[in-house]
């Protein structure tokens, strides 16, 4: 069976999100849709999954056009979509929600459960994806919970799958579980697309990509020629550079010091369990670790946001714990938070008074009760310059620019004055190549000028090209402490499953 | 400014968009007309029903100064909404704040005898402080407890209420020779003087004073929020409480102040209704204008510069509903339908995109209410 978009354009008021946008996809293989965020690809199969209809162009089943004007038409079609967040039940089980929607019923119209778990193990079976029907969501790792999401699709007997960034979530070792899966689907004669940023997973197990740019089709690649840098140029426009560029640091004197940090959850849980690490100056220090193992608190309790249970942290020799973080500010820690939108910035207000957010009680920007706002406008002009903030007038809202432009806002807030500690979390989140490449770089620049700048991040690319030291964190406990020149990957990938590198090769 | 000129737009669509279900509702409930098959008269009726209805409210001084009296304490009160809604809070608590400072007033007004000068700021600041006051016991219990502030003020409300009538009939309070829950003059000195009492003859004009302290409490949300590092805090806590944390801001506090400023501008309302029109007070000194003020807000975008425009309308929409009622059979109530058609059409832009044709995003516009979430 051949899957083909032909033509496809979708506008919304102010953009074209697709622009003349055809692909085709068969049964049987696995084509990579690449593209940086605001590309047009989740939209493109949107339109593909009946939930926007296009303005212009058709998709077409082995040559004859069909119309699709709810996601149901796509599904009966042929189409199923693993979506990035996950849409589970949490406190039904994996055979309640699988059948969600398609239950089989008893007499009376009652559920049948064992028939729905008859259905979950035949559709697990003939796909090697190992369930336990009777699992309750809320209790699974998100790798199994994607599996979850993929039976479901397969039950309803989708022809063509496409998955919407799934490795975003996953592990490393859950990524090479993921890549299994997509080849047996492929084997089982399904077609796969899958939608990613991420370069180097689209090479490893595309047959094709196709590359999106401002919503049109800026070319297509063969995984088995292509290089990474090709793919990142066809992406961006330009060459970009993929490494970050960076000599030898030379650490200084210790500036933040962390002892035996607790942080515990009001639920009792301990999600920071008795931390302790320490960031000189000069270097860059990396967290990795998969989402959700006590980074976010511990970042918080650093910054001042959430208070730490036991233990202290220092900078520069002064006791901070109790600091708030206004004080914290003052004495010269930048912070970079996780979630820009939710806390890095107030979109709905002005770039200008974003880039002073931290800042407008000094006495640059106001004068006891007063705001300066002609200082602050001045100060705004030349930030915009000085860290490429793309915009015409800075007086516009903050949601008015892209994600990598929301980031730049906030580098150059945090970055633009004497400091001594960067603690940056999850700095190039979902933003652009090209965004992310002058991040780093502004991050490295800090660095040399002798600054100590600590980094969180789930990318585990990042952290191990931007980093000098890298510690892994899992289950709220600092598990490693490794040079990124020496160690591998495969390796950091194991520390922040919970496992030892020696051991996974013992046994 | 596109979005203020789009939202703008939308505002005046949903006021022309009530006019016209008001002007369906005035033609078909003409029964004696209709029912004669004059269709003719029913539109006369109509006709006569707008006329009416701009002529009270613009048509001569008399009409003028009494859409000003209308709108001066819908003006105070809006502001009590307008200025929480831009910190994130959804002040239902005007009506317990105006009571609150109606009695400021009204005791300062009725204990002192200071020359006029004196007298007239010193009430005010009162009002203004038991607005203040009161409205800080909300922000209080949302900082310290999480209490919804929806919840407290309504419940505040009643407190207030019950609190007056029994302050009423206290000793302090209560006027001579009378069994009922109505106070004391306050002094001559004490007064509000008229608007227009420079033209002399037209002292009977019921418009005071309490306008022009409208106007500059007006002028006062405005400063603050533009010019003022605490009105930087209050937005961004309104926008965004989370990001306002991060900053260093202590939105605990924030939450207090902001509900103190929101009862003092309603505090106002209530001192200058005191002090300007009645000269006491009784248990219905605030009336219905704490819940009409939420309309205003809403309709003025919680901007000081909208919800001047809309307490003026509003204004007007009362003073011209009287002349209305008495060219016509229309009933006053109709200008209750009329207010409730505009907040009903503010509230649901989709509707008016689609009875216009409009293209595009109504986008940002349901934002005011932002609900209970925050």
């Amino acid at each position: 069976m051949k899957f083909e978009l032909k033509g496809i354009t979708k506008r919304f008021p102010g953009v074209v999100a697709n622009d003349q946008v055809s692909l085709e996809v068969s049964t049987g293989e696995v084509l990579a849709l690449i593209g940086e965020n605001g590309a047009g690809k989740s939209t493109l199969m949107n339109v593909l999954y009946g939930i926007y209809r296009a303005d212009e162009g058709e998709i077409l089943i082995d040559g004859s056009p069909v119309s699709f004007s709810s996601p149901a038409d796509a599904i009966a079609a042929g189409i199923g979509m693993v979506h990035q967040h996950f849409m589970l039940v949490p406190v039904m089980t994996v055979a309640e929600n699988v059948v969600l929607g398609v239950e089989p019923t008893g007499r009376f119209g009652s559920l049948d459960i064992s028939e729905a778990r008859r259905m979950v193990r035949e559709v697990s079976d003939k796909y090697h994806l190992e369930l336990d029907p009777d699992a309750v969501i809320e209790d699974l790792p998100v790798g199994v919970r994607q599996r979850v999401e993929i039976v479901k699709v397969l039950l309803r007997d989708a022809k063509i799958v496409v998955f919407d960034e799934p490795t975003a979530v996953l592990t490393p070792s859950e990524i090479l579980e993921f890549f299994e899966i997509v080849k047996t689907l492929v084997s089982a004669g399904r077609g796969v697309i899958f939608i990613t940023h991420k370069l180097k997973e689209a090479l490893t197990i595309a047959d094709r990509i196709n590359v999106l740019r401002r919503g049109k089709v800026a070319g297509a690649a063969d995984p088995k020629h292509a290089t990474e840098a090709e793919i990142a140029e066809m992406m961006v426009g330009r060459a970009v550079q993929l490494v970050v560029d960076k000599s030898v640091a030379k650490p200084g004197e210790s500036v933040l010091r962390v002892a035996n940090l607790s942080v515990v959850e009001p639920d009792g849980r301990t999600v920071v369990d008795s931390v302790s690490f320490e960031v000189r100056a000069g270097e860059i220090v990396g967290v990795a670790g998969v989402q959700g193992n006590g980074q976010t608190e511990l970042v918080e309790a650093i910054a001042g946001l959430r208070r730490a249970a036991s233990g202290s942290v220092t900078l520069d020799g002064k006791e901070i714990t109790s600091y708030s973080p206004r004080e914290r500010h003052s004495a010269g820690m930048a912070h970079i938070p996780e979630d820009r939108q939710r806390q890095g910035l107030v979109v709905d207000q002005s770039i200008v008074e974003n880039l002073v957010l931290t800042r407008y009680h000094d006495d640059e920007f106001s004068s006891g009760f007063l705001m300066k706002w002609d200082a602050a406008e001045a100060k705004a002009k030349e930030l915009v310059a000085a860290y490429d903030i793309r915009t015409n007038d800075p007086t516009q809202s903050a949601s008015t620019l892209s994600g990598g432009n929301q980031q730049k806002v906030i580098v150059a807030r945090e970055l633009s004055r004497d400091i001594r500690l960067a603690v940056a979390s999850q700095p190039t989140r979902g933003i652009d190549v090209g965004s992310i490449e002058y991040i780093h770089a502004q991050m490295v620049k800090e660095r040399d000028a002798g600054t100590a700048v600590l980094v969180v991040s789930t990318e585990l690319d990042e952290v191990m090209s931007l980093s000098d030291r890298v510690l892994v964190m899992y289950r709220g406990k600092i598990v490693a402490d490794l040079d990124p020149k020496t160690v591998s990957q495969m390796d950091v990938g194991l520390y922040m499953a919970g496992s030892r590198p020696d051991e996974a090769r013992a046994s | 400014m596109n979005d203020t000129l789009k939202s703008l737009r939308f505002t005046l669509l949903a006021v022309v968009a009530a006019l016209f279900v008001s002007a369906f509702i005035i033609v078909i409930t003409d029964l004696e007309a209709l029912g004669d098959g004059n269709f003719g008269q029913a539109f006369r009726t109509l006709g006569t029903a707008y006329w009416g209805l701009f002529k009270g409210s613009f048509g001569s001084l008399r009409a003028i100064s009494n859409t000003i009296t209308g709108a001066t304490p819908l003006l105070l009160a809006g502001l009590a909404v307008s200025s929480a809604f831009k910190a994130g809070l959804f002040n239902i608590g005007a009506t317990g704040q105006m009571l609150a400072g109606a009695m400021g007033g009204l005791w300062v007004g009725f204990t002192f005898q200071l020359p006029a000068i004196v007298h007239v700021p010193l009430a005010l600041i009162a009002s203004a402080a038991a607005g203040a006051t009161f409205g800080a016991i909300p922000g209080v219990l949302k900082a310290r407890t999480g209490a919804h502030e929806v919840i407290t003020t309504i419940m505040l409300n009643s407190i207030a209420s019950f609190t007056v009538l029994w302050l009423l009939k206290t000793e302090l309070f209560k006027r001579e020779g009378r069994d009922d829950a109505i106070s004391k003059f306050v002094e001559e000195s004490a007064k509000l003087p008229k608007l227009f009492g420079f033209m002399g003859k037209r002292i009977d004009l019921l418009a005071h004073y309490g306008f022009l302290v409208a106007l500059l409490a007006t002028f006062v949300f405005w400063w603050l929020l533009r010019k003022t590092t605490l009105g930087f805090e209050m937005q961004a806590t309104g926008f965004n409480q989370e990001a306002a944390r991060y900053a260093g801001m202590r939105t605990k506090s924030l939450v207090v102040i902001s509900m103190a400023i929101a009862g003092a501008f309603a505090g106002l309302a209530g001192g200058s209704e005191v002090l300007g029109l009645y000269g006491y007070a009784s248990a219905t000194v605030a009336g219905d204008i704490g819940f009409d003020a939420i309309a205003v807000a809403l309709l003025g975008r919680s901007t000081p510069i909208g919800t001047l425009v809309a307490a003026l309308l509003f204004g007007a929409l009362q003073a011209g509903g009287r002349q209305m009622q008495v060219d016509t059979d229309v009933p006053i109530d109709l200008i209750i339908v009329l207010r409730a058609l505009i907040v009903m059409f503010i509230a649901a832009p989709l509707l008016v995109k689609a009875i216009f044709r409009i293209k595009g995003e109504a986008h940002a516009f349901g934002q005011t209410f932002r609900g209970w979430g925050g």
